[in-house]
């Protein structure tokens, strides 16, 4: 079963990076699929326009927990613009890919990442 | 790092005297069994004189056994052999087969085949524990139904069900009862003439044999329909030149399985009572399947807020062999149907870990797996946005 996975998927698995809740976040986002047994929660907190911290909590399998933690590692210090050209495709190829059949189901931290900054903008827009 | 297995649902290791006694019969003894030179005779010798051990070991007659490439293909020739011999039926009103919802794929697929070809097929539903319910299998019986094909025991929760019972109905009914007896083979005395039981599957790999073998009891005087045509060997029921050294290790192991049952049985149902009390310590953690009626080996959890197979990879790096229903770790990424069959939601049998033991499994490597779990379930759940628990 590790052989599908890569070894930095693997090394994500065994230890994430930023696992965890934000208390105070500036914004949350959560997708998934309970039925595919992929659940995952972004927390962001933003200074300057940018992701000043970000954290995780994810349901799944290794692909699933590892995406999370590595698209916490690519949006750290990004600009909102830049986080939101973060891809699927980006997260994968970081972690040296992905097998093909959990490309759909477990890859979902770049939408959860693109979900958290889209309520936190929409949530700036109400407070104007 | 040691290395524990504790996936024998899945398959076993094959026992070193199965090997020892299978070897000859590659290099040395390789004739074909149909031969009428020595080689021939060899080879014929050692058939029927494993056909002769799996029969002892279900009390039945050797002729009553044929060998065949697996538990999937006993199961195929067992359904499929009645139900093309039931072909007319077909136009009446059904059901004409009755099975379980919690079949394993050989049986619930082949049934499915049959419903494209006009079979109608009743898939009983099962309670909490996976148990199907008599009376509703009594009521669900028509005039038309001509088989009932349920199993001993599940492959993945363990649970056992009321096979002596249900032989009694079928019995009743001039009914055809088959039984995938693939896990329970080994595990406890199976007696198709006390059960009922017309046809049985059971297959050599869960029982310390080697792969790709398997056998079916067919109770004398029942005649099915042969779906694998040619050279008519097996009583013409399954041609193919027979599979010498693996049909020896499957005697071998029905041999072995016969003389240890009871120490085998004691060891491993110890261990296995010693796995659930300590599991069952760990918080928000349940037992899938029935507390009593089980194989003995089987050990099936759930744990809240994780998944199977996170916590399957994390075990895998501790050096245990585990196996889980949740969809991530399947190649279709849906739920177990076993699971799901019993009541659990997507997300609790996505968190679910199948432990099954095994004759070579010792006490200490059951306390190392008990020591270990908390830690990881631990880990998993800090992960969890589903275990809200967070300090």
């Amino acid at each position: 079963m590790t052989g599908m996975y890569s070894e930095k998927v693997m090394e994500h698995f065994r230890k994430p990076k930023n696992m965890g809740k934000i208390e105070d976040a500036d914004a949350v986002g959560t997708v998934g699929n309970p039925v595919c047994g992929d659940l995952m929660t972004i927390y962001i907190k933003i200074k300057d326009n940018k992701i000043h911290d970000i954290k995780f909590q994810t349901f799944g399998c290794a692909a699933a927990i590892a995406t999370s933690s590595m698209i916490t590692e690519l949006a750290k210090g990004k600009t909102l613009d830049e986080a939101l050209k973060i891809t699927r495709d980006d997260v994968a190829n970081e972690l040296n890919g992905l097998p093909s059949i959990k490309m759909h189901c477990s890859n979902l931290a770049a939408d959860a990442l693109h979900k958290a900054i889209k309520n936190y903008l929409q949530k700036k827009e109400r407070e104007k | 790092m040691k290395k524990i297995y504790l996936d024998h649902a899945a398959t076993t290791p094959v026992d070193k005297k199965v090997v020892e006694a299978m070897l000859p019969y590659f290099y040395k003894h390789y004739g074909n069994a149909s031969s009428l030179h020595s080689f021939g005779r060899k080879a014929h010798e050692a058939l029927e004189e494993s056909r002769k051990k799996v029969a002892s070991l279900l009390n039945v007659k050797e002729k009553e056994i044929i060998f065949t490439a697996g538990g999937t293909e006993s199961d195929n020739i067992a359904i499929k052999g009645i139900a093309y011999k039931n072909r007319e039926k077909r136009y009446t009103k059904g059901p004409h087969i009755i099975t379980s919802s919690i079949e394993h794929p050989a049986v619930l697929e082949t049934c499915k085949h049959l419903e494209m070809q006009g079979y109608k097929i009743k898939y009983l539903p099962v309670d909490k524990h996976g148990i199907i319910n008599i009376d509703e299998l009594e009521k669900t019986i028509s005039k038309n139904t001509f088989l009932i094909t349920i199993m001993y025991a599940n492959n993945e929760i363990g649970t056992i069900q009321p096979i002596k019972e249900i032989g009694q109905i079928a019995r009743e009914n001039n009914i055809i009862f088959h039984t995938d007896a693939v896990q329970a083979i080994g595990k406890t005395p199976i007696d198709p003439n006390k059960i009922n039981v017309d046809l049985l599957s059971i297959s050599s790999h869960k029982m310390y044999g080697p792969k790709g073998v398997g056998a079916l009891y067919i109770r004398e005087g029942l005649s099915i329909q042969p779906i694998i045509h040619g050279g008519g060997h097996e009583r013409g029921i399954r041609s193919s030149t027979e599979n010498i050294p693996g049909i020896v290790g499957l005697g071998k192991a029905c041999e072995l399985a016969k003389k240890r049952m009871e120490k085998d049985t004691k060891h491993i149902k110890k261990m296995r009572d010693k796995l659930i009390k300590n599991i069952l310590e760990i918080e928000e953690s349940y037992l899938n399947g029935h507390p009593q009626k089980r194989l003995i080996n089987n050990a099936h959890f759930r744990f809240t807020g994780i998944e199977g197979e996170s916590l399957l990879l994390s075990l895998d790096d501790k050096g245990i062999a585990a196996s889980t229903g949740s969809a991530c770790s399947s190649k279709k990424l849906q739920p177990s149907h076993v699971l799901i069959a019993i009541g659990l939601t997507p997300i609790e049998a996505h968190g679910s870990l199948r432990l099954s033991l095994g004759r070579e499994n010792t006490q200490e490597e059951i306390s190392y797996v008990t020591d270990v779990l908390p830690e990881i379930i631990n880990r998993l759940r800090k992960i969890s946005p589903l275990w809200k628990k967070q300090e």
